[in-house]
Protein backbone atom coordinates (compact mmCIF):
# COMPACT_ATOMS: atom_id res chain seq x y z
CA UNK A 1 0.00 0.00 0.00
CA UNK A 2 2.70 2.31 0.77
CA UNK A 3 5.01 1.65 -2.18
CA UNK A 4 2.12 2.60 -4.24
CA UNK A 5 0.98 5.72 -2.79
CA UNK A 6 4.67 6.54 -2.74
CA UNK A 7 5.13 5.69 -6.45
CA UNK A 8 1.71 7.56 -7.59
CA UNK A 9 2.80 10.51 -5.64
CA UNK A 10 6.17 10.83 -6.56
CA UNK A 11 6.01 10.08 -10.25
CA UNK A 12 2.88 13.75 -10.13
CA UNK A 13 5.73 15.22 -7.91
CA UNK A 14 8.26 14.84 -10.90
CA UNK A 15 5.67 15.18 -13.67
CA UNK A 16 4.69 18.81 -12.15
CA UNK A 17 8.43 19.81 -11.06
CA UNK A 18 9.10 19.05 -15.28
CA UNK A 19 6.15 21.71 -15.71
CA UNK A 20 7.79 23.93 -13.59
CA UNK A 21 10.92 24.26 -15.60
CA UNK A 22 9.43 23.64 -19.19
CA UNK A 23 6.16 25.53 -19.02
CA UNK A 24 6.16 29.02 -20.85
CA UNK A 25 3.67 31.04 -19.24
CA UNK A 26 4.49 32.05 -15.22
CA UNK A 27 1.02 31.49 -14.15
CA UNK A 28 0.96 27.52 -15.31
CA UNK A 29 4.13 27.06 -13.53
CA UNK A 30 2.87 28.75 -10.55
CA UNK A 31 0.26 25.88 -10.56
CA UNK A 32 2.54 23.06 -11.52
CA UNK A 33 4.45 23.83 -8.35
CA UNK A 34 1.44 24.20 -6.29
CA UNK A 35 0.21 20.51 -7.50
CA UNK A 36 3.86 19.88 -6.56
CA UNK A 37 4.24 21.03 -3.11
CA UNK A 38 0.60 18.99 -3.06
CA UNK A 39 2.10 16.02 -3.71
CA UNK A 40 4.76 16.34 -1.53
CA UNK A 41 2.43 16.78 1.35
CA UNK A 42 1.08 13.70 0.60
CA UNK A 43 4.93 11.80 0.50
CA UNK A 44 5.37 13.11 4.15
CA UNK A 45 1.66 11.38 4.94
CA UNK A 46 3.30 8.27 3.35
CA UNK A 47 6.29 8.84 5.88
CA UNK A 48 4.00 9.56 9.14
CA UNK A 49 5.48 13.50 9.30
CA UNK A 50 1.45 14.39 9.74
CA UNK A 51 2.06 18.14 11.33
CA UNK A 52 5.02 18.61 8.28
CA UNK A 53 2.58 17.89 5.53
CA UNK A 54 0.13 20.35 6.75
CA UNK A 55 2.62 23.01 7.49
CA UNK A 56 3.86 22.63 3.85
CA UNK A 57 0.24 22.37 2.48
CA UNK A 58 -0.59 25.83 4.31
CA UNK A 59 2.64 27.69 4.17
CA UNK A 60 4.18 26.41 1.07
CA UNK A 61 1.31 25.38 -1.38
CA UNK A 62 -0.92 28.22 0.62
CA UNK A 63 0.79 31.38 1.45
CA UNK A 64 3.81 31.38 -0.65
CA UNK A 65 2.36 30.14 -4.11
CA UNK A 66 -0.12 33.23 -3.25
CA UNK A 67 2.67 35.77 -3.03
CA UNK A 68 3.95 34.43 -6.09
CA UNK A 69 0.80 34.44 -7.96
CA UNK A 70 0.18 38.20 -6.69
CA UNK A 71 3.73 39.00 -8.09
CA UNK A 72 3.13 37.80 -11.37
CA UNK A 73 -0.08 39.51 -11.68
CA UNK A 74 1.40 42.85 -9.90
CA UNK A 75 4.05 42.54 -12.41
CA UNK A 76 2.03 41.62 -15.59
CA UNK A 77 4.44 38.69 -16.69
CA UNK A 78 3.87 37.52 -20.43
CA UNK A 79 4.69 34.19 -21.70
CA UNK A 80 8.88 34.07 -21.85
CA UNK A 81 9.73 34.47 -25.21
CA UNK A 82 12.60 32.67 -26.75
CA UNK A 83 16.20 33.51 -26.82
CA UNK A 84 19.13 32.76 -27.77
CA UNK A 85 20.04 29.84 -25.84
CA UNK A 86 23.88 29.45 -24.71
CA UNK A 87 24.96 26.10 -25.90
CA UNK A 88 28.16 25.61 -23.09
CA UNK A 89 26.18 26.56 -19.92
CA UNK A 90 22.96 24.30 -20.77
CA UNK A 91 26.17 21.56 -21.63
CA UNK A 92 27.77 22.02 -18.46
CA UNK A 93 24.47 22.45 -16.29
CA UNK A 94 23.34 19.15 -18.16
CA UNK A 95 26.31 17.80 -16.89
CA UNK A 96 26.37 18.33 -13.49
CA UNK A 97 23.00 17.15 -12.78
CA UNK A 98 24.12 13.60 -14.61
CA UNK A 99 26.85 13.81 -12.07
CA UNK A 100 25.15 14.63 -9.28
CA UNK A 101 22.24 11.99 -10.11
CA UNK A 102 25.06 9.16 -11.13
CA UNK A 103 27.12 9.84 -7.68
CA UNK A 104 23.48 9.79 -5.78
CA UNK A 105 22.29 6.81 -7.28
CA UNK A 106 25.89 4.93 -7.09
CA UNK A 107 26.12 5.69 -3.41
CA UNK A 108 22.54 4.49 -2.47
CA UNK A 109 23.35 1.20 -4.49
CA UNK A 110 26.88 0.74 -2.61
CA UNK A 111 25.27 0.48 1.08
CA UNK A 112 22.63 -2.31 1.85
CA UNK A 113 21.29 -0.57 4.75
CA UNK A 114 19.60 1.82 2.32
CA UNK A 115 17.43 -1.20 0.88
CA UNK A 116 16.04 -2.16 4.23
CA UNK A 117 12.24 -1.91 4.64
CA UNK A 118 10.78 0.97 6.51
CA UNK A 119 10.74 0.15 10.58
CA UNK A 120 7.46 -0.25 12.40
CA UNK A 121 6.68 2.67 15.16
CA UNK A 122 6.05 2.01 18.53
CA UNK A 123 5.15 5.27 19.79
CA UNK A 124 1.69 5.76 21.97
CA UNK A 125 1.97 9.43 21.72
CA UNK A 126 0.58 11.70 18.93
CA UNK A 127 2.89 13.60 16.26
CA UNK A 128 1.85 17.05 16.45
CA UNK A 129 2.66 16.56 20.48
CA UNK A 130 6.27 14.94 20.19
CA UNK A 131 7.17 17.58 17.71
CA UNK A 132 5.62 20.20 20.31
CA UNK A 133 7.89 18.23 22.92
CA UNK A 134 10.83 18.57 21.11
CA UNK A 135 10.10 21.88 20.01
CA UNK A 136 9.92 23.62 23.23
CA UNK A 137 12.72 21.79 25.57
CA UNK A 138 15.31 20.73 22.65
CA UNK A 139 15.43 23.75 20.32
CA UNK A 140 13.23 26.85 22.62
CA UNK A 141 16.53 29.35 21.87
CA UNK A 142 16.20 28.55 17.90
CA UNK A 143 12.52 28.89 18.01
CA UNK A 144 13.07 32.81 19.46
CA UNK A 145 15.89 33.51 17.51
CA UNK A 146 13.65 32.27 14.14
CA UNK A 147 10.78 34.77 15.42
CA UNK A 148 13.16 37.35 15.51
CA UNK A 149 14.36 36.31 11.91
CA UNK A 150 10.84 36.55 10.96
CA UNK A 151 10.25 40.35 12.31
CA UNK A 152 13.32 41.65 11.06
CA UNK A 153 12.31 40.14 7.42
CA UNK A 154 8.68 41.89 7.94
CA UNK A 155 10.69 45.31 8.70
CA UNK A 156 12.96 44.77 5.93
CA UNK A 157 10.09 44.32 2.88
CA UNK A 158 8.52 47.01 4.37
CA UNK A 159 11.55 49.40 4.25
CA UNK A 160 12.03 47.67 0.26
CA UNK A 161 8.59 48.32 -1.05
CA UNK A 162 8.56 51.77 -0.43
CA UNK A 163 8.25 54.23 -3.27
CA UNK A 164 11.59 55.30 -3.40
CA UNK A 165 14.77 53.41 -2.52
CA UNK A 166 17.52 55.40 -1.58
CA UNK B 1 7.57 -1.97 1.64
CA UNK B 2 9.57 1.13 0.26
CA UNK B 3 12.92 1.21 0.87
CA UNK B 4 14.75 4.44 2.06
CA UNK B 5 16.83 5.10 -0.90
CA UNK B 6 13.14 5.61 -3.16
CA UNK B 7 12.47 8.50 -1.26
CA UNK B 8 16.48 9.46 -1.42
CA UNK B 9 16.05 9.18 -5.17
CA UNK B 10 13.41 11.09 -5.48
CA UNK B 11 14.16 13.79 -3.33
CA UNK B 12 17.58 13.72 -5.40
CA UNK B 13 15.27 14.05 -8.98
CA UNK B 14 13.41 16.93 -7.88
CA UNK B 15 16.90 18.58 -6.18
CA UNK B 16 17.86 18.14 -10.32
CA UNK B 17 15.14 19.29 -11.50
CA UNK B 18 15.26 23.08 -9.55
CA UNK B 19 18.88 22.88 -10.57
CA UNK B 20 17.96 22.25 -14.22
CA UNK B 21 15.28 25.62 -13.56
CA UNK B 22 17.36 27.82 -12.38
CA UNK B 23 19.81 27.46 -15.20
CA UNK B 24 17.52 26.87 -18.08
CA UNK B 25 15.33 29.67 -17.26
CA UNK B 26 15.37 33.89 -17.85
CA UNK B 27 12.60 34.73 -16.47
CA UNK B 28 13.77 36.04 -12.19
CA UNK B 29 10.18 34.70 -10.69
CA UNK B 30 10.28 31.51 -12.43
CA UNK B 31 13.87 31.28 -11.10
CA UNK B 32 13.05 31.86 -7.66
CA UNK B 33 10.46 29.08 -8.00
CA UNK B 34 13.20 26.62 -8.62
CA UNK B 35 14.87 27.57 -5.38
CA UNK B 36 11.79 26.86 -3.48
CA UNK B 37 11.71 23.31 -5.26
CA UNK B 38 15.14 22.58 -4.37
CA UNK B 39 14.35 23.25 -0.72
CA UNK B 40 11.56 21.62 -0.75
CA UNK B 41 13.62 18.48 -2.04
CA UNK B 42 16.07 18.71 1.24
CA UNK B 43 12.86 18.39 2.82
CA UNK B 44 11.48 15.23 1.74
CA UNK B 45 15.07 13.52 2.57
CA UNK B 46 14.94 15.07 5.57
CA UNK B 47 11.83 13.72 6.48
CA UNK B 48 12.35 10.73 4.63
CA UNK B 49 15.95 10.36 7.23
CA UNK B 50 13.83 10.90 10.42
CA UNK B 51 11.16 8.44 9.33
CA UNK B 52 13.69 5.19 9.04
CA UNK B 53 16.46 6.30 11.62
CA UNK B 54 14.27 5.33 14.51
CA UNK B 55 15.30 6.19 18.31
CA UNK B 56 13.00 4.38 21.04
CA UNK B 57 10.30 3.35 19.13
CA UNK B 58 9.47 6.97 17.41
CA UNK B 59 10.74 8.67 14.36
CA UNK B 60 13.68 11.46 15.13
CA UNK B 61 11.72 14.28 15.52
CA UNK B 62 14.83 16.21 15.49
CA UNK B 63 14.94 16.31 11.94
CA UNK B 64 11.00 17.14 11.56
CA UNK B 65 12.25 20.26 13.48
CA UNK B 66 14.45 21.04 10.99
CA UNK B 67 12.14 21.10 8.57
CA UNK B 68 10.15 22.89 9.77
CA UNK B 69 12.67 25.87 10.07
CA UNK B 70 13.78 25.31 6.67
CA UNK B 71 10.12 26.11 5.98
CA UNK B 72 9.68 29.39 7.86
CA UNK B 73 13.67 30.66 6.73
CA UNK B 74 11.81 29.97 3.04
CA UNK B 75 8.74 32.10 3.66
CA UNK B 76 10.81 34.59 4.96
CA UNK B 77 13.14 34.24 1.88
CA UNK B 78 10.21 34.14 -0.40
CA UNK B 79 8.77 37.79 1.19
CA UNK B 80 12.57 39.99 0.63
CA UNK B 81 13.28 38.43 -2.53
CA UNK B 82 9.85 39.12 -3.85
CA UNK B 83 10.23 42.38 -2.86
CA UNK B 84 13.42 43.34 -4.00
CA UNK B 85 11.91 41.65 -7.64
CA UNK B 86 8.84 44.73 -7.11
CA UNK B 87 11.75 47.38 -6.61
CA UNK B 88 13.92 46.01 -9.58
CA UNK B 89 11.04 45.77 -11.54
CA UNK B 90 9.92 49.79 -10.45
CA UNK B 91 13.02 51.50 -10.82
CA UNK B 92 14.03 49.29 -14.45
CA UNK B 93 11.30 47.60 -15.43
CA UNK B 94 13.03 44.05 -15.57
CA UNK B 95 11.82 40.52 -15.38
CA UNK B 96 14.74 38.71 -16.91
CA UNK B 97 17.89 37.74 -16.29
CA UNK B 98 19.69 38.78 -18.96
CA UNK B 99 18.08 42.37 -19.03
CA UNK B 100 19.92 42.48 -15.62
CA UNK B 101 23.38 43.30 -16.43
CA UNK B 102 24.39 47.04 -14.18
CA UNK B 103 24.67 46.41 -10.86
CA UNK B 104 24.14 49.81 -9.52
CA UNK B 105 21.58 52.29 -11.06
Amino acid sequence: MQLTLFWIFSSLMILFGLGVITLRSPVSCAMCLVSSFISLAALFITLDAFFIAVIQILVAAGAVMVLFLFIIMLLNLQAEECRRLRFPVILGGIATILCFLILLSQVLASNPQFLEPIPALQSTLSDVKMIGMTLFHSFNLPFQIIGLLLLVATVGVVLLSRRTLK
Amino acid sequence: MTPLSHYLMASGLLFSLGLAGVLLRRTIIIIFMCLEMMLSATNLSLVAFSRYGIIHGHQNYDAQILVFFIITVAAAEVAVGLAIIVALFRSQQITHTEDLNRLKF
